[in-house]
């Protein structure tokens, strides 16, 4: 167990040092980043400027070092469009997006796990049909869509909720629905098929012989199976929450770094948008290895391998 | 009896086969019906049009759709804001969102096909760094990465081709070492190799042939997100140039207009849920086609 941990951490760190080698990278792609940091319509001693203010005068090695240097300290440097330093803008924004995507992997697990095990434990009826429906939808709806379609029918047709803004828990339902309508659908589809692999068990079919209740078993042995399966994918889910937060947050105005991002894009602040990389991909890499150990910790198998 | 009915399983070409699992299982037909609907549409955009895609008439902007009290079905999906025919530039929006899915997925699963089957194969130091770069990139949220990168590259076509052609490799890679590793320790390689075949037999004649089927159907599931994350790109004002009519494009405009005028945002969305339905539905029944380890989920 020790070793495993030990590893999952090295592991981590090295990941964290290639994030920021991808993020260096990404804003030099086209080969001039001064004029990737400008307006398309920059005067040439504009762009000059931002050549000698950012330091890409200097050596790459010596650049990518000053990158690393800071950022291991936190420091990404000013916001262009803010002024200010762009990890704190980050860290201030970073509450609203983790309220949001809660409320939405809220949404998502309470409507997931009865549809899930109630439609995998009666294949073939209308509850299992219903599960693969939405299974189904989960997938093939796209969340910026949904969005704008929720506005027109509850904010602009029958005015239950806000259009848009953070205030109190009507502005949090629609945004939430939006978001965690694809992990709804994903969360629907494994507890499903958990549910169903697991009823052909001979464990299970052995305590349905001892003339054990339905609901005791599904809460027993089911459940707890199921329970493995969501742990292992919650990681992977929350990075791509905080992707689909973008659009979200943006159509909303939720004031988290979803929003933030697309401003910082649109706006060309990308030393903003480097601070906002690395710490979602930390977030994520940390989650994971969160839900690794968890999952270690919950499946003995895991514990005691090599 | 039940001996014959294996017998009869194994004689079906794979053709056959798959003609009764379409038969057995309808989404199957469904998901063909509607991709063939969507790739017909791309294909012959410039015949079935009742109107041009580009030009604009301010004096019927904002038309409602033809069952609406105030709609001409003359414009059966309606008018957007510039006055230009919705239904038109849906089809023509069809074709941005399968070119970009088809050579999107092209180049992630040439790249991902040869890097897997190297690391797969051979193990060892490339096999770590290989799958090193593959799960760094993993590791950042998709979305992120992608919009940063269009963000970079500017508005075009062939860019955003080539981002999601690049950023999506790495799960290729990922799936295709997993099956050179699995497909490596079954019998019929070693018995391949005890019988003295050299590594170019073995990978042309035993790992392609069996990458194949799990290759095509991820394949088909990718080339839907791409579409997917395409018009996500083109909501955020990302993608394809704003003259180019895309579904992405339609929907930004749209936005604009989501109070008095939900029908300009709403269409293209359904659009893009009819194509990804379809494709959903093809990559189910492709799984069950040419994965015989997965045909069970089937039934």
């Amino acid at each position: 167990m020790q070793r495993y941990l030990f590893t999952r951490v090295i592991q981590s760190g090295l990941l964290m040092l290639g994030v920021l080698v991808i993020t260096f990278f990404m804003v030099r792609l086209t080969g001039d980043p001064a004029r990737t940091m400008v307006p398309r319509d920059a005067s040439p001693e504009r762009v000059e400027q931002m050549r000698v203010a950012m330091g890409f005068d200097d050596p790459l090695i010596i650049q990518f070092a000053r990158y690393v240097g800071g950022a291991v300290r936190g420091d990404f440097g000013q916001s262009l469009h803010y002024r200010a330093p762009s990890m704190r803008l980050v860290l201030e924004r970073v509450p609203a997006t983790i309220q949001l995507t809660l409320a939405a992997l809220g949404f998502a697990l309470l409507f997931s796990v009865p549809l899930g095990i109630i439609g995998g434990s009666r294949p073939g009826t209308i509850w299992d049909t219903l599960a693969r429906g939405f299974g189904l939808l989960g997938q093939t709806v796209p969340n910026f869509w949904l969005a704008l379609m929720l506005i027109v029918v509850f904010s602009v047709e029958l005015r239950w909720f806000p259009t848009f803004g953070r205030s109190g828990f009507a502005s949090v339902v629609l945004p939430a629905v939006a978001l965690g309508f694809f992990p709804l659908g994903q969360f629907t589809r494994l507890i499903r098929s958990a549910v169903l692999e697991v009823r052909s068990e001979d464990y299970i079919r052995t305590a349905y012989s001892k003339g054990i209740e339905e609901w005791q078993v599904l809460s027993r042995h089911i459940f707890r199976n199921v329970s493995i399966t969501l742990v292992s994918i919650l990681g992977v889910q929350f990075g791509y929450m905080l992707g689909g937060s973008i659009y979200i947050e943006s159509i909303f105005a939720w004031p988290g770094i979803g929003r933030m991002i697309n401003e910082a894009v649109q706006a060309r602040d990308f030393p903003l948008v480097q601070a906002i990389a690395v710490f979602s991909a930390g977030f994520v890499v940390v989650l994971n290895l969160l839900t690794d150990i968890a999952y270690a910790l919950i499946d003995p198998r895991i514990r005691y391998e090599d | 009896m039940r001996i014959d009915a294996l017998d009869q399983e194994n004689v079906r070409s794979p053709f056959q086969r798959a003609l009764r699992i379409v038969l057995r299982d309808k989404t199957g037909l469904i998901g063909v019906f509607l991709f063939g609907t969507v790739l017909f549409c791309a294909v012959f955009a410039a015949y079935i049009v009742p109107h041009s895609p580009i030009e604009q008439n301010l004096r019927i902007s904002r038309q409602p759709p033809g069952w609406h009290e105030a709609g001409d079905w003359e414009y059966p999906l309606g008018t957007d804001n510039l006055g230009r025919d919705m239904l038109s530039r849906i089809i023509y929006g069809s074709r941005v969102s399968l070119t970009v899915g088809f050579f999107g997925v092209l180049i992630a699963m040439s790249i991902g096909m040869l890097l897997g089957l190297v690391a797969g194969y051979l193990g060892g130091t490339i096999d770590n760094v290989i799958m090193g770069v593959a799960n760094l990139f993993l590791a950042i949220p998709y979305l992120l990465l992608v919009v940063v990168v269009a963000a970079v590259l500017g508005r075009s076509l062939i860019n955003v081709i080539l981002i999601f052609g690049f950023t999506n490799a790495p799960l290729f890679v990922r799936i295709t070492r997993g099956e050179v590793l699995r497909i490596r320790k079954s019998g019929y390689v070693e018995s391949a190799v005890s019988l003295g075949a050299k590594p170019g037999r073995i990978i042309f004649g035993h790992i392609l042939p069996n990458l194949i089927g799990p290759l095509l159907t991820v394949a088909t599931f990718e080339m839907s997100g791409m579409i997917f994350y395409e018009a996500g790109l083109g909501f955020l004002g990302l993608s394809v140039p704003p003259g180019i009519p895309s579904w992405g494009n339609m929907l930004a405009a749209g936005r604009q207009y989501i109070q008095f005028s939900p029908w300009i945002a709403a269409f293209p969305g359904l659009a893009i849920v009819f194509t990804s339905l379809g494709m959903n539905l093809l990559g189910d029944w492709l799984r069950d086609v040419l994965d015989p380890r997965m045909r069970r989920s089937a039934s």
